[in-house]
């Protein structure tokens, strides 16, 4: 009986790794076609509150975001607490509204311009006050399809 | 000169680059559908606005204060049961006199019929929270549904939103759909907005 058995002879071979590649693909495929693109960053912190009601937004092209929300832990230092607007990438007043609807008409086909909904994902802990004043802002430029951002629940509570 | 092999294409590194390609798309993309309510606000107010007169038994007036307290047709309530309140309010009864009067429309299908004159008047104030005015919203947007969802049910045999699945399909569901919508149809007045509670 040898110490060292020889080389190759009984050993199971080796897993095929051949077929890994093929199933990360797989999964690339699935991410790639199940989720979409993160476009803003967001600056606020944003809990939408839970309804019943929701329907689904169908088309994403035609969707707008207005975030409202106190800023994110890291920015309360220079920004306070107080609820604030962000439209696109930063920090805006209601005045900034009038513009950023104005750009983002400018995006759309003529055509869709009038078809594009404003989803406004508001925290669930904000006072109606900023959130009125944003209503009243959009209503003045004539941007009226809203969508208020909630998750689906199947009851409310009290 | 001995005829060269060609080598096999060591792709052992794929199963790397495709976990690159992975962890990319995990990293930037985001999977939340969005959802939500949808709600249209009304066009901005004319400068010289005509008083438009509307009887006191057609409004069912709904009131939310800084506490997220709830005022329904005079009644302090909980959330919970504003959706029976307001589902009585819609359907409403001809002969009740607290009720919202009806009034002779023209709707498809049915022909000539007494329709209600139903108004929802919805107001918060400033500090009212926004999860509460989500539940208050959600709530006036479920009697509605459920109201024409019973009525599409005793006339149609389907409830409203399986005609509504279906009326891209045929032209006489779609008249269904519209018949229903013209009885009930969602009068949610949003009244502008008062600031008592205090809060900014």
């Amino acid at each position: 009986m040898s110490k060292f058995r020889k080389k190759g002879s009984k050993g199971q071979p080796a897993i095929s790794t051949a077929a890994l590649p093929d199933i990360v693909f797989m999964l690339l495929f699935f991410f790639m076609v199940t989720t979409t693109m993160r476009e803003t960053t967001l600056k606020v912190q944003v809990v939408t509150p839970k309804a019943t009601e929701v329907e689904k937004m169908e088309k994403k092209s035609l969707v707008s975001y207005i975030y409202i929300g106190e800023p994110i832990k890291s920015l309360q230092g220079a920004f306070g607490t107080a609820p604030r607007i962000q439209l696109n990438d930063v920090f805006a007043t209601k005045e900034d509204l009038f513009q950023f609807v104005e750009m983002e008409k400018d995006k759309r086909d003529e055509a869709e311009r009038n078809m594009i909904t404003w989803s406004l994902k508001v925290d669930q802990d904000t006072k109606m006050g900023i959130v009125t004043e944003v209503k009243q802002e959009m209503r003045k430029v004539n941007a009226l399809k809203i969508n208020y951002s909630s998750k689906k629940t199947d009851k409310i509570v009290d | 000169m001995a005829k060269r092999e060609i080598s096999e294409i060591n792709a052992g590194s794929m199963a790397d680059i495709a976990f690159l390609l992975l962890i990319f798309f995990l990293v930037t993309t985001t999977m939340d559908t969005d959802t939500g309510l949808l709600r249209k606000l009304p066009p901005p107010p004319e400068d010289n606005p005509e008083d438009i007169d509307v009887k006191q038994r057609n409004i069912f007036e709904v009131l939310v204060n800084a506490n997220d307290q709830l005022l329904a047709d005079g009644e302090y309530i909980p959330v919970t049961e504003l959706k029976d309140k307001v589902k009585e309010f819609i359907k409403g009864d001809p002969n009740n006199p607290e009720m919202p009067e009806f009034k002779n429309e023209d709707v498809p299908i049915f022909g000539n019929i007494p329709v209600s004159k139903q108004i929802v008047s919805l107001q918060n104030d400033n500090g009212t929270s926004y999860q509460m005015y989500i539940k208050v919203q959600n709530e006036l947007i479920a009697a509605y549904r459920e109201v024409r969802n019973e009525r599409a049910l005793k006339e149609f045999g389907k409830s409203y939103d399986e005609l509504v699945k279906l009326s891209e399909t045929s032209e006489t569901v779609n008249n269904q759909v519209e018949a229903i919508k013209a009885i009930y149809p969602q009068r949610i007045s949003e009244a502008e907005p008062k600031a008592i509670g205090g809060a900014k």
